[in-house]
C-alpha cells in the first residue's frame, strides 16, 4: 500500500468530519435558529392558517340556525360515503310539504378530507373546522352529528340557492 | 463472489434464506425481501410486495373522476399533487377542455414545491438509512417551509387534493408567491449545507461510490425511470421529452449521470432540487390573473374510448389510463407507477454485495411502498 495515500485518506477523512461539525457547530452555538416547536406547551399560542382542514362542521348563527336545506348532494359527492343526511318532511304553515334535516351525520372516522362535500354545497352550509386534535378513546366519539338540537333553517336559504 | 451473479434466481435447498421486513425500517414501509445469504454476501433477492394493497384501481372504478382525486393522492403520497396532475389533465384532454394558463402555472409551481419536498425526504431518510441521524433533521426542517406553503394555500401538509379535473379547487393564497420567494432565497444558502454535511462526507462516499451500478441498457430494459433512470445516463424526463402543464415555458436542464451507481443517483437528486428552484424562479412572478378553474359540467362524462397521459413525479414516470365507456364512472383505469418499475432492478445491482450495501441501494432507489402496491 501506498504510504502517501494511506496518510491522504485519514487526513481526507478528517477534512471532511470537519466540514460536517463545522455545520452542526454552526447551529448548536446559534440556538436563536431552532425551529423545533415544543406542541403541547405552546397549545394556546398555536394558530392554524385559516384554511386549515380540521374536520367538517356546519355554521350556525346566533339564533341557532342553519343553512343546510338536506338536498344531499354532499352525501352524493363524499367519495366513501362519510355524510349520512337523516330528513324528515313535515307540512309548513302554507300546507306545501317540505324536507328538513334531522341529522346531519358526520363519520369522522371515514373521512380523507377531500373538500368535495364542501366545495359542492349549494347553500355553503358546512365548512372547515380548525380543530386538530382527535384523538379519542372510543370510536363512537368519532361520529358527530354536525347540526346543534333544537337548530332550524335559516328561512331565506332556499331563495338565495334559487337566485344563484 | 466468486460466482455469476445473474437475474435468473436458481433456487437451491440448501440455501440460507432470510426476510429483511416486512417490519424493516430501511424498507420504508412493508415491503418483504426475501434474501439468499451466503456469509454476510447477497446472492439473490426476491421482492415480495402486496403488503399494503388497497386496490385503488379496483376502487377508481365505482368513484367519479371528480372522486378519483382523493385515491391517486395516496399511492405515492410524497408527491400527491403530481399525481392529481395526471389523472387531471387526462380528463381534460379526453373532455377537450382548454384549462386556464393560470391553472397551469400554478400547477407547474406546485408540483415543483412537491419535487423539492420529496427529495428532501428522500435525503433525510437516505442518511439515516447509512447511519446518518443528522441529516433527518436538518432535511425535516427545510421540509417544513414547503408543508407551511401548502398549509396556508389548500390546508393540508402532505396530502392537498386540490387538484381537479378542470383546474383547481381553490385559489391561491394571497401570500403564496412571497412565501415561495421567501423559501427559494431561504433553500439557496442551506442546500450547500447538505453538500457539506453527506455528500463530501468519506464515510457516505465510500459506501456510495460504485455500489450498485445500474447500466443504461438495464435501466431500459427494466423501465427504470426517474432519477434513478437519468442517474444511468437514460434520458427520460417527461418534463423535457413530452412536456406538460407549463413546462414548455421554462428554460431546465435534464440532469444526467453516466456512472449508473448509487452516488450518481443521489447526486441527481441534489441537482434536480437546484433545478426546481430555478423552474419556481422562473414562474412564480409570472403567475397570469384569471380564473382558477375551467367551466366544468357537475357530472363529467367522458367519451367512449381510451386515454393516456404521462407526467414526471418525483419517482419517475407515471401513467394514467383510463378506458371510458360514456359512463360518469370510468371502465377500468390503471396506474403506472414509476416505483413498481424501478423496485424489480434491486436483484440485478444488489445482489453480490453486503446486506449493510443493500439497504445503501435500495434507499438510492427512493422506495415508497404504498405507489408499489396501489
Amino acid at each position: 500500500m501506498n504510504i502517501f495515500k494511506y496518510f491522504g485518506d485519514i487526513f481526507g477523512a478528517l477534512k471532511s468530519l470537519w466540514g460536517g461539525m463545522r455545520v452542526t457547530g454552526y447551529y448548536f452555538v446559534r440556538p436563536g435558529k431552532i425551529v423545533t416547536q415544543k406542541y403541547p406547551e405552546n397549545r394556546k399560542k398555536l394558530e392554524m392558517f385559516e384554511r386549515f382542514k380540521g374536520e367538517v362542521i356546519m355554521i350556525h348563527d346566533s339564533n341557532n340556525q342553519h343553512t343546510c336545506t338536506g338536498c344531499g348532494i354532499c352525501e352524493i359527492n363524499c367519495p366513501n360515503g362519510s355524510i349520512e343526511i337523516i330528513s324528515n318532511k313535515i307540512t309548513n304553515a302554507e300546507g306545501k310539504s317540505e324536507r328538513i334535516i334531522d341529522k346531519h351525520i358526520y363519520h369522522l372516522s371515514m373521512c380523507t378530507f377531500c373538500g368535495l362535500c364542501i366545495k359542492t354545497c349549494p347553500s355553503k352550509a358546512i365548512v372547515w373546522g380548525q380543530e386538530f386534535e382527535h384523538a379519542v378513546f372510543d370510536r363512537q366519539k368519532l361520529t358527530k352529528v354536525l347540526n346543534h338540537s333544537d337548530s332550524s333553517l335559516k328561512k331565506e336559504t332556499k331563495k338565495e340557492i334559487k337566485e344563484a | 463472489m466468486e460466482e455469476v451473479f445473474q437475474d435468473v434466481i436458481i433456487k437451491n435447498s440448501d440455501d440460507y434464506i432470510i426476510n429483511m421486513g416486512p417490519q424493516h425500517p430501511s424498507t420504508h414501509g412493508v415491503l418483504r425481501f426475501e434474501l439468499c445469504l451466503k456469509g454476510e454476501i447477497v446472492k439473490y433477492i426476491i421482492p415480495h410486495c402486496g403488503y399494503i394493497h388497497r386496490g385503488i384501481e379496483k376502487m377508481c372504478e365505482k368513484d367519479t373522476y371528480q372522486q378519483i382525486i382523493h385515491l391517486t393522492d395516496r399511492f405515492d403520497y410524497l408527491s400527491a399533487h403530481i399525481n392529481n396532475e395526471a389523472v387531471s389533465i387526462a380528463v381534460e384532454n379526453a373532455l377537450e377542455v382548454e384549462v386556464p394558463e393560470r391553472v397551469k402555472y400554478i400547477r407547474t409551481i406546485i408540483a415543483e414545491l412537491n419535487r423539492i419536498a420529496s427529495h428532501q425526504l428522500w435525503w433525510c431518510a437516505f442518511g439515516m438509512d447509512l447511519g446518518a441521524l443528522t441529516t433527518f433533521f436538518y432535511g425535516l426542517r427545510d421540509r417544513e417551509r414547503i408543508l407551511d406553503i401548502f398549509e396556508e394555500s389548500f390546508g393540508s401538509r402532505l396530502i392537498h387534493s386540490v387538484n381537479c379535473p378542470g383546474g383547481l379547487m381553490y385559489d391561491i393564497h394571497p401570500n403564496f408567491q412571497q412565501k415561495i420567494k421567501d423559501f427559494i432565497k431561504y433553500f439557496r444558502k442551506v442546500l450547500p449545507e447538505y453538500d457539506q454535511l453527506l455528500t463530501d462526507n468519506v464515510i457516505f462516499q465510500v459506501r456510495s461510490k460504485g455500489m450498485g451500478v445500474m447500466s443504461k441498457a438495464d435501466a431500459i430494459s427494466y423501465g427504470v425511470t426517474g432519477p434513478c433512470g437519468r442517474g444511468s445516463g437514460f434520458s427520460c424526463d417527461v418534463r423535457k421529452n413530452h412536456p406538460y402543464s407549463a413546462y414548455s415555458k421554462v428554460d431546465f436542464k435534464e440532469i444526467l449521470f453516466t456512472e449508473g451507481d448509487t452516488f450518481a443517483r443521489y447526486k441527481v437528486r441534489i441537482e434536480e432540487m437546484w433545478e426546481s428552484m430555478k423552474i419556481l424562479e422562473q414562474l412564480v412572478d409570472n403567475i397570469p390573473e384569471g380564473n382558477y378553474t375551467a367551466k366544468m359540467k357537475p357530472i363529467i362524462k367522458l367519451p367512449v374510448g381510451e386515454f393516456f397521459q404521462r407526467v414526471e413525479t418525483a419517482r419517475g414516470e407515471l401513467g394514467v389510463f383510463i378506458v371510458s365507456d360514456g359512463n360518469k364512472t370510468p371502465l377500468r383505469v390503471k396506474f403506472r407507477t414509476p416505483n413498481f418499475s424501478n423496485l424489480f432492478i434491486i436483484n440485478k445491482i444488489a445482489s453480490g454485495n453486503k446486506i449493510a450495501d443493500l439497504v445503501a441501494i435500495s434507499g438510492s432507489l427512493d422506495l415508497v411502498i404504498p405507489d408499489i402496491d396501489r
